[in-house]
């Protein structure tokens, strides 16, 4: 689904990236771990197509489509989705708008009719019931006020509107209670097919628990120093970032 | 050499077209009217047109507008046979009692009246100033009168007509009065337009007023109104300025409000080559409260100014400004916003906020808060922003499929909303949304859905 080569890039000059290799198939959930730093969240505005890097080197296709080349809306509608580390609040924009906006981006992009206002709106609910959200949060404009909290788990619910074919979640845990945590972890989990992938980035092994990886992934200084199977997670947690920097000084 | 003479021309030729056209400025106007032109006009003549080394003019230069050559409409000319037939509102499902004027002058096919509840009038200033002086002689030019804007006493020295509305006492007036202030003519025009009105105690009215250019010639115009809140009444006056780039629109309004009474304005400035507004609100009683709002969009090389002025003379009083401005290509605006409070003003709130979004390189935004406080218990604010589109919020926007256009035009009217949200006809809020969308896309300067059709 997603193959990335020999990427390499910078930001204002400076390279984050050298050099990240992977490979991820329909069905699978990797995990990319890393200290701060490390370019966790660089690889993942790259990928989306936030434009203030500069790609040096490499290349990333998304189902067979050259991805760097695609704007960040087609990304979008190709089956890409970021959940955001920081998601943006913008005042004077209702919830409802953005959203059926995006959804009926999304389905012009497949040739499908757009949904009409009743049809939206039901759709809406499901997915509010399918993630257990209160109803208070579409009332508003996006993500004005909300709380850390509640402004991830509004990531969740735009993700399960737009059913992505692969998501990346952004250190989806950073800034949630435990239990904001599980709601998050279990609608990503009740979002999760055969024919979707996700990569959770993450500082912390403990968002791990929750969402199971078949691969892990440490990144340190723009490279992919280890791989390996979720129990990689743990070592690390036992270890500390300490055992990665020591062995790649 | 000739440069300085051409400066002092200005103001002379305005004073030898005061001094030939005094037969006709005088012809069929009230002596009500007619006995403040002298005076108003030597008030002028003291100023002239005023140039950057005025503090109040600082930003905005009206010397090129007046450099044009212009007629003007003295005595009542029939242009326009039939109006409801020229021109379709842009706003055509709104409900309102509808009046328009032509070049400042009420246009005679008007008939507002069956509609309106018993007691309130809805004409022609002229045409009251003669039939019923006692209805205005009390308040016309009892604010306007104390001003030193040059382009106010220009205005007393040349109006004839424009709108008069008297509200009864205890009177609501359910539907808005919509005023559709038309300029068409051949050749540049200069037009003066002089509105009155009176609100009295626990009245309530809502106001849309509506500027249009009908015709591709240059316009200047002048256009003064004195609106008097009465005690505890409720008055709403909107604004959606629509002229084309030769135009030059001033605009000076001035509200006095007594106890317990509340003001919301809006002015929209759509569109239009020069726009100054000038708005003052003087509290003459206490608890009153004055919501004072406006929004620009600019392009080309179009220049928009408000100039507020609040004057908080009464304690317990409150004020709230939100002025806001979409600049693009290399059109420029300015805010400039007095707050003073009287020595004896005491528990007065006033707020003021100035947001302004620069869409290109080029756009300039000029923007001056200024606060003069004389009383010790007060509760006062203002904050002015000048900045780009949150590249975060389109980023975020694109990244969940929405096309770049679309997001822009997103972020822009979510920045314009708040604004429009003050706006207390839904409808008509609706129908500014609307336009305002238009307007983003570029479509309101292909002119409007008027039957010329002149390219702007």
């Amino acid at each position: 689904m997603l193959s990335i080569k020999n990427l390499h890039a910078s930001v204002e000059g400076k390279e984050i990236l050298n050099g990240i290799n992977l490979e991820i198939k329909a069905g699978e959930v990797h995990a990319i771990m890393g200290p701060n730093g490390s370019g966790k969240s660089t690889l993942a505005n790259i990928l989306a197509g936030k434009s203030d890097y500069e790609v040096l080197e490499g290349e990333v296709t998304f189902l067979g489509q050259n991805l760097l080349e695609l704007s960040p809306e087609i990304r979008s509608r190709s089956g890409l989705f970021l959940s955001f580390q920081y998601p943006v609040e913008i005042p004077g924009v209702p919830m409802v708008n953005f959203l059926k906006a995006s959804v009926n981006e999304h389905r012009k992009f497949k040739g499908l009719e757009p949904l009409t206002a009743g049809e939206f709106l039901k759709l809406m609910r499901a997915k509010k019931d399918m993630l257990h959200l209160d109803t208070e949060l579409t009332n508003r404009s996006v993500n004005e006020g909300f709380s850390g909290g509640e402004k991830k788990k509004n990531e969740i619910f735009q993700m399960a509107m737009l059913e992505p074919k692969l998501a990346i979640l952004d250190e989806t845990d950073s800034g949630l209670d435990i239990d904001a945590l599980r709601i998050v972890a279990e609608g990503v989990n009740a979002l999760k097919t055969p024919e979707n992938a996700t990569i959770v980035v993450t500082h912390y092994q403990r968002l791990l628990d929750y969402i199971v990886p078949d691969f892990v992934h440490v990144l340190y200084k723009g490279r992919i120093v280890k791989s390996g199977g979720k129990e990689l997670a743990f070592e690390l947690e036992e270890k500390g970032y300490d055992w990665i920097k020591n062995g790649n000084e | 050499m000739s440069i300085i003479s051409e400066k002092i021309s200005q103001t002379d030729q305005l004073a030898s077209l005061f001094e030939q056209s005094r037969e006709k400025l005088n012809q069929g106007s009230s002596p009500i009217l007619n006995r403040m032109r002298e005076v108003s006009f030597k008030r002028f003549a003291q100023t002239g047109i005023p140039d950057f080394k005025n503090e109040d003019y600082k930003y905005t230069n009206l010397k090129p507008a007046f450099e044009k050559s212009y007629r003007q409409e003295l005595v009542r000319e029939s242009g326009l046979i039939n109006l409801n037939e020229v021109f379709k509102c842009n706003l055509p499902l709104l409900d309102t009692h509808l009046v328009f004027l032509v070049n400042g002058w009420f246009y005679s096919g008007n008939n507002p009246g069956v509609e309106l509840p018993k007691g309130v009038v809805l004409a022609s200033l002229e045409q009251i100033a003669n039939e019923k002086p006692e209805l205005l002689q009390n308040h016309l030019n009892r604010q306007a009168g104390l001003s030193n804007d040059p382009f106010v006493a220009l205005n007393t020295a040349f109006a004839k007509d424009g709108f008069f509305l008297f509200v009864p006492k205890g009177v609501v007036i359910e539907k808005p009065i919509q005023i559709i202030n038309l300029l068409s003519s051949d050749e540049n025009l200069m037009a003066t337009q002089r509105n009155l009105v009176i609100a009295e105690a626990a009245s309530q009215v809502k106001l849309l007023i509506c500027d249009h250019t009908l015709t591709s010639a240059s316009f200047l115009f002048n256009t003064v109104s004195e609106i008097f809140v009465g005690e505890d009444a409720l008055v709403d006056v909107y604004t959606i300025q629509n002229h084309h780039n030769q135009s030059t629109s001033i605009n000076s309004t001035f509200y006095k409000q007594e106890r317990n009474s509340n003001l919301v304005t809006g002015a929209v400035s759509l569109h239009g080559g020069l726009i100054r507004n000038n708005l003052k609100v003087t509290f003459n009683g206490e608890h009153a409260e004055a919501n004072v709002n406006g929004i620009s969009f600019t392009d080309k090389k179009q220049h928009v100014d408000n100039f507020t002025v609040i004057e908080h003379a009464s304690p317990n009083c409150l004020s709230n400004q939100i002025y806001k401005n979409i600049l693009d290509d290399e059109s420029t605006g300015a805010f400039a916003g007095r707050i003073h409070v009287a020595r004896d003003a005491q528990q007065t709130v006033a707020f003021q906020r100035n947001n302004n979004v620069l869409l290109s390189d080029k756009a300039k935004m000029q923007t001056k808060p200024q606060l003069i406080i004389d009383a010790d218990d007060v509760k006062c604010s203002h904050g002015a922003t000048v900045g780009q589109i949150d590249e975060d919020a389109l980023f975020f926007l694109r990244a969940r499929g929405i096309g770049e256009k679309d997001a822009r035009m997103m972020l822009m009217n979510a920045f314009a909303h708040e604004v429009i949200l003050k706006i207390s006809i839904e409808p008509l809020r609706e129908r500014i949304d609307e336009l305002i969308e238009k307007r983003l896309n570029g479509e309101i300067s292909r002119c409007h859905d008027c039957n010329y059709q002149c390219s702007c």
